[in-house]
């Protein structure tokens, strides 16, 4: 199993050091260029960092239409914070990026650096989930086949729409690797 | 199982690594940079090279003017206070700033004590020109590390020699046997637990990027190859005479440090670099403020 975590800005190596922990292991590809899309990968994960330096650097590294393609063709993808506001369809104030999941996201919902926060909370039907807030957004609302997996403070703040996952908090700051065992499927 | 402020905010430097901060002194510089691929930007009056070249004494920027940038940007925004001026420095958290950068580009309002960064709940990143100074900024409550360099001359010379450096010393530390790190943290001035941390990682304790006199692509790779996580530009950008497509130059060179080609690429038609002036013409050197 190969999972691609996109490298082009944020704490893409946290979550490459998760995924290679996650059970019976998973090797990694870090995708900065058009060309690291030539090796096939299995799953993709959209990193914690800034949505609009990341949303650019897509487009001007030539990456925004392949990467939109491999997710409308069923590719399973986690988005985890930043990685979320990329794959909403609707983001309050701002544009969308990929706008391939049919939820509507609020941007620093819960103010600045001051802000952030730590918290467990129910995900699915694990408990006790560690959730880490970073200037996070949360789901203002999820439409279609969109479905809401983890609230906090009665915001959501966890969803999924087929193929795609994702999460307002940072799994990839904690010693848990249950959100990623569940992305992956290898939940026990 | 609980996390405290400071844990927050080590992982909000963790979320600006493989990006670029850049200096700013107005909203719209803020939304040019913020356009260009900016991570964060640094809300300050006068950028570092203008402060050279005005001299007298520079002092925290108009809480009025940083608003305006914090308004303008969703992205990140850090303002600078003096070394050891505390009363600044609650200034900026009382405006909810998101980094607070106590920074040797103003005038030191300490010349023996830095802020103890341990009252404040907003972060705090420091400058360093080696692993003594990073371990001591983080022992006084700093989240994140930059490397001092000579801010405001387009010289990448000195930012160079401090990530050198700090790489060199991580390196010893690691292959030092575990009695000889008591010693080592004598040396250093620093308390022990964060030296073993050091020889048990390999990496400071923080993120830790390089900054002063970067000013192109070419410079920001360099200072990834060596070991920066992320790179602050601050005169380098408005100084020169394409902001936009420099700034957008740079933040892809940081993305993609290690693919020459493309830096290549990335390095032509950006106009003119900011002037510059070398290490030897300058009168201040900043990086010896605050030790």
């Amino acid at each position: 199993m190969r999972i691609g975590i996109l490298a082009l800005q944020g704490d893409f190596a946290e979550h490459e050091a998760m995924i290679r922990r996650t059970d019976g292991g998973a090797g990694t590809l870090l995708i900065r260029r058009k060309r690291d899309l030539e090796v096939p990968i299995d799953a993709l994960v959209l990193p914690g960092g800034e949505s609009t330096t990341m949303k650019k650097l897509l487009v001007d590294l030539g990456l925004f239409e392949p990467v939109r393609g491999m997710i409308l063709s069923g590719l399973p993808v986690y988005g985890t914070c930043a990685g979320l506001i990329l794959l909403a369809r609707e983001v309050e104030g701002g544009e969308p990026c990929f706008g391939t999941m049919d939820i509507t996201v609020k941007r620093n919902a819960y103010g600045r650096q001051l802000g952030s926060f730590f918290t467990t909370g129910d995900f699915g039907d694990m408990k006790d989930v560690p959730m880490t807030f970073i200037r996070a957004p949360y789901i203002v609302r999820t439409g279609g086949k969109a479905v809401p997996l983890a609230s906090v403070n009665g915001r959501i703040v966890a969803a999924r729409e087929g193929n795609q996952l994702v999460t307002a908090f940072h799994p990839e700051l904690n010693d848990d690797l249950r959100v990623y065992n569940y992305f992956l499927g290898k939940k026990r | 199982m609980g996390k405290s402020q400071y844990e927050l905010n080590k992982e909000l430097a963790q979320m600006l690594k493989g990006g670029v901060i850049m200096d700013v002194t107005t909203p719209e510089q803020a939304k040019i940079a913020e356009a260009a691929g900016a991570c964060a930007v640094m809300a300050l009056e006068r950028i570092p090279a203008d402060i050279r070249a005005a001299g007298g004494v520079s002092r925290m920027s108009d809480p009025k003017m940083i608003k305006g940038i914090q308004q303008a940007v969703s992205i990140p925004v850090m303002a600078k206070c003096r070394i050891g001026h505390f009363a600044e420095a609650q200034i900026l958290e009382a405006i909810e700033i998101d980094y607070i950068d106590e920074s040797e580009v103003l005038s030191p309002a300490d010349d023996r004590y830095h802020i103890d960064k341990t009252k404040f709940k907003v972060p705090f990143v420091c400058g360093a020109r080696d692993l003594g100074e990073a371990l001591r900024r983080i022992n006084e409550g700093a989240s994140m590390i930059r490397t001092k360099g000579e801010p405001g001359t387009g010289d990448v010379v000195q930012a160079v020699r401090h990530m050198r450096m700090m790489q060199a010393e991580i390196r010893r530390i690691v292959s030092m046997s575990e009695d000889e790190l008591f010693e080592a943290a004598k040396q250093l001035q620093v308390p022990y637990d964060l030296v073993r941390s050091v020889h048990e990682t390999g990496r400071l304790p923080v993120v830790n990027f390089a900054a002063g006199g970067v000013a192109t692509p070419a410079d920001a790779a360099l200072m990834m190859q060596l070991g920066a996580e992320g790179v602050f530009v601050g005169s380098g950008i408005f100084k020169s005479g394409n902001p936009a497509k420099r700034a957008a130059a740079i933040v892809k060179a940081v993305t993609n440090f290690n693919d020459a080609k493309m830096l290549a690429e990335l390095s032509e038609d950006l106009g003119e670099a900011m002037v510059g002036i070398n290490e030897q013409e300058i009168q201040l050197l900043m990086a010896e403020r605050g030790k």
